[in-house]
């Protein structure tokens, strides 16, 4: 081996350099969000809050813990979730199970319905008349059937059941056992590892999501948490009025979002160590089978 | 993605591959082989049932509901309107100087996303593609992939926070004896905010699929550039570079397909009427002439228009890639 040219050492010291501030720029906008969220109202006003909180305080925290619209808007969140995480992995795994199948008579139209789907849109406007007069509104449904089925998911999916050793199912088969039971006894058993990547991709997108709520749901009792967090972004006063005092109140103005936002991304977060690897393994599946 | 490339000559089209009953088939009508196919498998199409309803209800019928542009729309009436109005809402869309002001926006921030958003993450991956060291170079990437995870009301309430005027950009801008800046305020800041946020939350991210073609690059390949006298510049010029090409070719295509779609909830979190003049793109245009205003054939007449631009922008990337580097999505 050659010794690496000057340059070449140069540059990975260079490299090491970048490669350390985007770490710092990634990180910190987190780790000043969280020195607010526990900062004095006085030292966040005078700009003086940066790496530690100053002034430590509380207030703001035990006021939105208190708020019952937020704890009814995180129940939201967790029953949206699970609802439409459930509906699509149904509607999901039938579908690329069978479009798995290569004998399958109309497969490649089956294929090209739900890939044209990626490229061309019905738009906003179609979208939002239709659901209001399927009578969705204000429903958990017009949050989990729009969004039923990801394309990319479900050729995710539909790559790794072609993958699978076809042995086992014409054992199966043979056996007497029927489609559904092939499915739901022999392939979902061998197909753990893509069920839970795509159970976590499903999760996480409806987790994350406010827009269709915002959109189809009327009263802030039916809004999930990232609809509470983005009313106080904008600036709509939220939560905060729970029998505070003119102190706490300012107090609360000074950091009521830092708090919200910790508050939201903390599940995320939390559990971002462990499932981050199932992430990026499905995204490559998606990519080289793609 | 890309799965268009798997479109394999359809087994559909062709004899089913039991042997047996294969000579049979090829003579007969299609409707035969049809109703052999369904006899055969009926349960798997049993299974499509309700997919496939929902992509008739949830994904076409919305398409077909675009016929609204054309057509007089009555909230609480039919969603394909009462009568055919012509062109009344295209003209009308064309001549709104709203419509051009949001065109034009829409084209800056497209543009400056797609100028920042696409090679930064290919100059992140060669980056990390020299870190000798496992450990470094897995702790960097888990920690640039985080923002990609967070809801994007979380990602614009952190911009927002980071340039508040207590926040510590105007912090920054302290020390060099800089007046604090309302940057949310002010029409001039809003492209920089909106192409930084969309830097930070997606760059990371975006390096999964080149490192992952970078790990399919033949270490052959690099010896034998080696021998040849290339140095390590050379190497990444005329190896790796070449290496990552389709990938490239493939998420630019895919990038101009979504030029027109410029992140619609990110725009809609981050503006506000102040900075409408630069801010406001034809999708929170439509939303807000819509729903917000019930126009509803108006706002539809604008949003095919966006659609079809996006349409024919993924098509003509496509056949051009196709074309002259002979990479494509189909």
């Amino acid at each position: 081996m050659v010794k690496p040219s000057r340059s070449y050492r140069v540059f990975q010291g260079v490299n090491g350099v970048i490669l350390t501030l985007v770490v710092v720029v990634t990180l910190y906008p987190f780790v000043n969000i969280i020195a607010r969220s526990f900062s004095g109202e006085r030292e966040i006003r005078a700009g003086e809050v940066t790496l530690w909180p100053k002034g430590f305080n509380l207030t703001t925290y035990k006021i939105v813990l208190q708020d019952s619209m937020f704890w009814r808007n995180y129940g939201n969140t967790v029953l949206y979730t699970v609802v439409a995480t459930a509906v699509a992995m149904g509607l999901t795994t039938c579908y690329a199970y069978v479009l798995s199948k290569k004998h399958l008579k109309g497969r490649t139209a089956l294929v090209g319905i739900a890939v044209f789907t990626m490229f061309f849109t019905g738009g906003l406007i179609p979208n939002y008349v239709l659901i209001t007069s399927l009578g969705l509104k204000n429903s958990v449904w017009a949050i989990a059937l729009p969004n039923a089925i990801s394309v990319f998911n479900l050729l995710v999916m539909k790559a790794f059941f072609e993958n699978l050793p076809t042995e086992l199912e014409e054992a199966a088969q043979i056996d007497g056992l029927s489609t559904y039971g092939i499915l739901l006894r022999i392939v979902l058993p061998l197909s753990k590892a893509v069920v839970a990547t795509m159970v976590l991709f499903y999760s996480v997108s409806f987790w994350n999501s406010w827009f269709s709520a915002f959109l189809y749901m009327d009263s802030s009792d039916l809004m999930p948490v990232t609809v509470y967090l983005r009313n106080l972004i904008q600036g709509a006063t939220g939560g905060s009025n729970a029998g505070a005092g003119t102190e706490q109140l300012s107090q609360v103005g000074a950091n009521i979002q830092a708090v919200a936002i910790i508050l939201t991304a903390l599940p995320i977060v939390c559990v971002y160590p462990f499932v981050q690897r199932y992430f990026v393994s499905g995204v490559m599946l998606g990519a080289v089978k793609g | 993605m890309s799965t268009p490339t798997r479109f394999t000559p359809s087994p559909g089209t062709q004899d089913p591959p039991r042997p047996k009953s294969a000579p049979a088939s090829a003579s007969r009508p299609a409707h035969r082989s049809w109703r052999r196919a369904l006899r055969r498998d009926w349960q798997l199409y049993s299974l499509v049932v309700l997919p496939l309803l929902f992509f008739l209800v949830f994904r076409y019928l919305p398409m077909l509901g675009n016929v609204i542009a054309f057509r007089r729309f009555e909230p609480g009436g039919s969603i394909f309107g009462e009568e055919w109005v012509g062109l009344r809402y295209v003209e009308m869309f064309l001549t709104d100087p709203t419509f051009w002001q949001v065109f034009r926006n829409t084209l800056w921030l497209g543009g400056l996303t797609l100028v920042f958003c696409f090679p930064i993450p290919i100059i992140l991956a060669l980056l990390l593609n020299e870190v000798r060291r496992r450990s470094l170079k897995r702790f960097v990437q888990s920690v640039s992939y985080l923002p990609h995870f967070l809801s994007i009301v979380i990602v614009a309430g952190i911009t927002m926070q980071m340039l508040a005027t207590d926040g510590p950009v105007n912090h920054i801008l302290g020390w060099f004896g800089h007046d604090p800046i309302r940057f949310i305020q002010e029409p001039e800041w809003f492209r920089t905010i909106y192409v930084g946020s969309e830097i930070w939350q997606t760059a990371g991210w975006g390096t999964i699929l080149y490192l992952a073609a970078l790990t399919t690059i033949d270490e052959d390949l690099y010896e034998a550039a080696r021998i040849d006298g290339a140095n390590r510049w050379q190497q990444i010029w005329h190896v790796t570079l070449p290496g990552i090409r389709p990938t490239m070719i493939t998420l630019l295509i895919l990038n101009i397909g979504t030029f027109m779609a410029v992140g619609f909830e990110k725009v809609l979190l981050l503006y506000n009427p102040l900075t409408y003049p630069t801010a406001d793109v034809i999708s929170t245009y439509v939303y807000r002439a819509g729903v917000e205003s019930n126009s509803f054939s108006y706002a539809a007449a604008i949003g095919l228009f966006e659609a079809i631009i996006g349409l024919v922008l993924i098509t003509s990337a496509n056949t051009l890639s196709r074309r002259t580097v002979g990479t494509s999505l189909w």
